[in-house]
């Protein structure tokens, strides 16, 4: 008995019972699906938590007021105390192996240039901005410690501002107004994308600390040597952790405790707030693997338990091929088939399902989403190899029938 | 098909040939002796008929000859072969190219066409034939059905759906046509045209084993062999008739052989 004989036996018999065979694929369907998807969001997630990480720096701490539990932000009226020039200088100065540190105000408001208006994120930076960033200007020039210490009206635009704005014309040169104050465009900034949280970190404005704090973050709510967040960047060959015990310690000498005693201050290493986030993606990967494991698993069982029910229901067919010259194994072949192709069948709908779910993991989840032919053969092969398994047992009972109790039997 | 006839009283080749057998079942504790040393010789070409009462081991006869079966202890041939001395591998490859069988139930596959049905025995012969679909409509045809190739056994009568049967037991061109009671679920008149049938397709030199209850149709054989409790208690042979001089046979002698 050919292939292609025991696929058209078995097709026949899997169209008899259509309904108790697409039941029966449920597991199979959950298992193949859930492998798709573990493989397409897993390995894009992991791409883009590499990505993320690796555009952080993985040599940069951030400094911010309020404690740590209030994930760096004021903790109560009264308590917040912000960061001051005076606590960066001092970071820089009695820290060892900073590289490069930046302060970083936020603000935000509408940008104007003839008549296009844009409202956007605008920051006031020092001139080491860049350098601790790791985010060079693409055109133009990058702010100077002169621009700071003179309040110079001028400013680096990201990407999706300058388009806004400009279209395709060259902004560089250009005088916009922000918050009606006019400043020059000096440089614009390479295109950084998207945060991890999913802000657009291109839709930005960057200006001198000093003009942000007097004009742009609003006179009344700014104390005059606030500086916002402190951005650091460590030299590579110096442990992370000991140069953020450094700046707490530092800190904590300058900056009196909490009322409960806590620090009135954080230092994250934010590549490491991104690798336990990777944990969790892993953790979600090992569950989902389980998931379709234990399918596959469970949807075997269901494929074994529908394979004995036929081989009883068929027993006169089986005596009858067997009567007729059929072998052991052209029986045992001909259920193999049957089992294999009632997995495969479910493979298929699993595939389909698999993909459409992992499209729209991609958009919402604006990961880069990778259903490669390779996951698609590594499913397919789970499925056939489940159907192997668990069609075996059946098969070979099959098989093992004595032809005049299978011709008799009812 | 061209229907020689065969000469009468010449010694044909001995195709199954069975010296004493055995054949025992248990059923626990219980030993039963569904046949209790029986031995027969059946020419090719021959029409046999086997009786006997219900259990006296007809049908486990028709199973040890059809190879579907191993005896307890004595030996069979089928066409030359000693089936005691085949495995399980060996006497499948014997029943696919020697052997034909018809059921009483006719044992059709169900939601499968005719043609497929009769195609059957070819998905396991080895060499596999180069044209099956072709063959198998040239069996339904010789059976009168080549204008149902592709029903299924539902849409067919009973009498239909056992010559569909037929046209299977005889498409891998077998040596022996075994029926065990083939008539069993039919009327007369549907029996009649099979056993019409069976006696053309002897008459084309097959050899036909058929069991039944029915004296009547045990008339259409040339020799009637009759159990009772595992033993042959009656062998005869009756003068070969064809089948026009069958179709003759007035309803009055038949009922009178029916009352012997
Ligand atoms: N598989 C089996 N297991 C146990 N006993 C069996 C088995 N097959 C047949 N027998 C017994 O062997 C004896 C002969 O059975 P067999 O089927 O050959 O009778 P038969 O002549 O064909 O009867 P019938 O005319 O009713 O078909 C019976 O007593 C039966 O009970
Ligand atoms: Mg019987």
């Amino acid at each position: 008995m050919t292939l292609l004989d025991c696929l058209r036996v078995a097709l026949t018999a899997l169209k008899a019972n259509l309904l108790r065979s697409i039941l029966t694929t449920l597991g199979i369907v959950i298992g193949v699906a859930s492998v798709i998807i573990l493989v397409a969001v897993g390995t894009g997630a992991s791409s883009e938590v590499d990505r993320q990480i690796n555009a952080l720096g993985t040599n940069t701490l951030i400094v911010s007021s309020g404690d740590r539990r209030m994930g760096g932000r004021s903790s109560g009226a009264g308590s917040d105390r912000p960061l001051a020039e005076a606590d960066m200088v001092a970071i820089r100065d009695k820290v060892s192996g900073v590289v490069a540190i930046s302060g970083q105000l936020n603000g935000s408001g509408p940008v104007v240039y003839g008549n296009a208006n844009w409202t956007t994120n605008l920051s006031g930076i020092h001139a080491e901005f860049n350098a601790v960033k790791d985010w060079p200007v693409a055109s133009g020039r990058e702010l100077t410690p002169s621009d700071i210490r003179s309040n110079a009206k001028v400013a680096m635009i990201g990407v999706t501002v300058a388009k806004q704005l400009f279209g395709e014309n060259d902004p560089i040169g250009a005088m916009i107004r922000v918050k009606n104050v006019p400043f020059q465009v000096v440089g614009v900034l390479a295109a950084k994308g998207q945060s991890g949280v999913g802000r657009d970190q291109d839709d930005t404005v960057l200006m001198p600390m000093s003009t942000a704090r007097g004009r742009i973050v609003g006179r009344s709510q700014v104390q005059n040597d606030q500086i916002g967040m402190i951005h650091v960047k460590i030299d590579p060959q110096i442990s992370l952790v000991d140069a953020q015990e450094d700046i707490e310690n530092l800190l904590r000498q300058r900056r009196p405790p909490l009322p409960g005693g806590e620090d009135s201050f954080s230092v994250r290493n934010l590549a490491e707030f991104m690798k336990a986030r990777n944990e969790v993606l892993n953790t979600l990967s090992y569950l989902l693997a389980a998931t379709s494991v234990i399918s596959l698993v469970v949807g075997g069982i269901g494929i074994m338990n529908i394979m004995l029910v036929s081989v009883t229901e068929r027993t006169r067919e089986i005596g009858l091929r067997m009567a007729v010259g059929g072998k052991g194994r052209d029986i045992m072949r001909q259920f193999l088939v049957e089992a294999v192709t009632l997995c495969l069948f479910g493979g298929l709908i699993g595939i389909a399902i698999g993909v459409g779910a992992a499209a729209l993991v991609a958009l919402y989840a604006q990961w880069p989403v990778v259903v490669s032919p390779s996951v698609i053969a590594l499913a397919m092969a789970a499925a056939a190899a489940t159907g192997v398994f668990f069609g075996y047992f059946p098969a070979r009972r099959a098989s093992q029938l004595n032809p005049i109790d299978a011709l008799r039997s009812e | 098909m061209e229907a020689h006839s065969k000469p009468e009283g010449v010694a044909q080749r001995p195709l199954i040939v069975a010296d004493g057998l055995v054949k025992t079942y248990r059923m626990g504790a219980e030993v039963v002796k569904a046949l209790d040393g029986v031995s027969l010789t059946i020419a090719e070409g021959e029409f046999v008929a086997i009786m006997g009462p219900s259990g006296s081991g007809k049908s486990t006869m028709m199973n040890l000859i059809g190879a579907l079966d191993v005896p307890t202890t004595g030996t069979l041939a089928i066409d030359g072969r000693d089936i005691g001395a085949l495995d399980s591998d060996e006497l499948a490859d014997l029943r696919n190219r020697s052997i034909g069988f018809v059921f009483q139930q006719f044992n059709l596959l169900p939601r499968t066409t005719a043609l497929r049905q009769v195609m059957l025995p070819m998905l396991y012969a080895h060499p596999k034939p180069e044209n099956p679909e072709e063959l198998a409509r040239h069996r339904l045809e010789q059976v009168g059905l080549g204008d149902r190739l592709n029903h299924h056994p539902r849409q067919l009568s009973g009498g239909q759906q056992q010559r569909v049967a037929i046209a299977r037991a005889l498409v891998n061109n077998p040596k022996i046509l075994l029926a065990d009671e083939p008539t069993g679920a039919l009327d007369s008149k549907t029996s009649d045209e099979i056993m019409r049938l069976f006696t053309t397709l002897n008459a084309g030199g097959i050899t036909v084993v058929l069991v039944t209850h029915e004296p009547d149709i045990a008339e259409w054989a040339s020799r009637r062999v009759l159990f009772k409790d595992g033993h042959i208690v009656e062998d005869v042979r009756h003068a070969h008739r064809g089948v026009a001089d069958r179709g003759m046979v007035s309803a009055a002698q038949r009922g009178s052989e029916a009352a012997e």
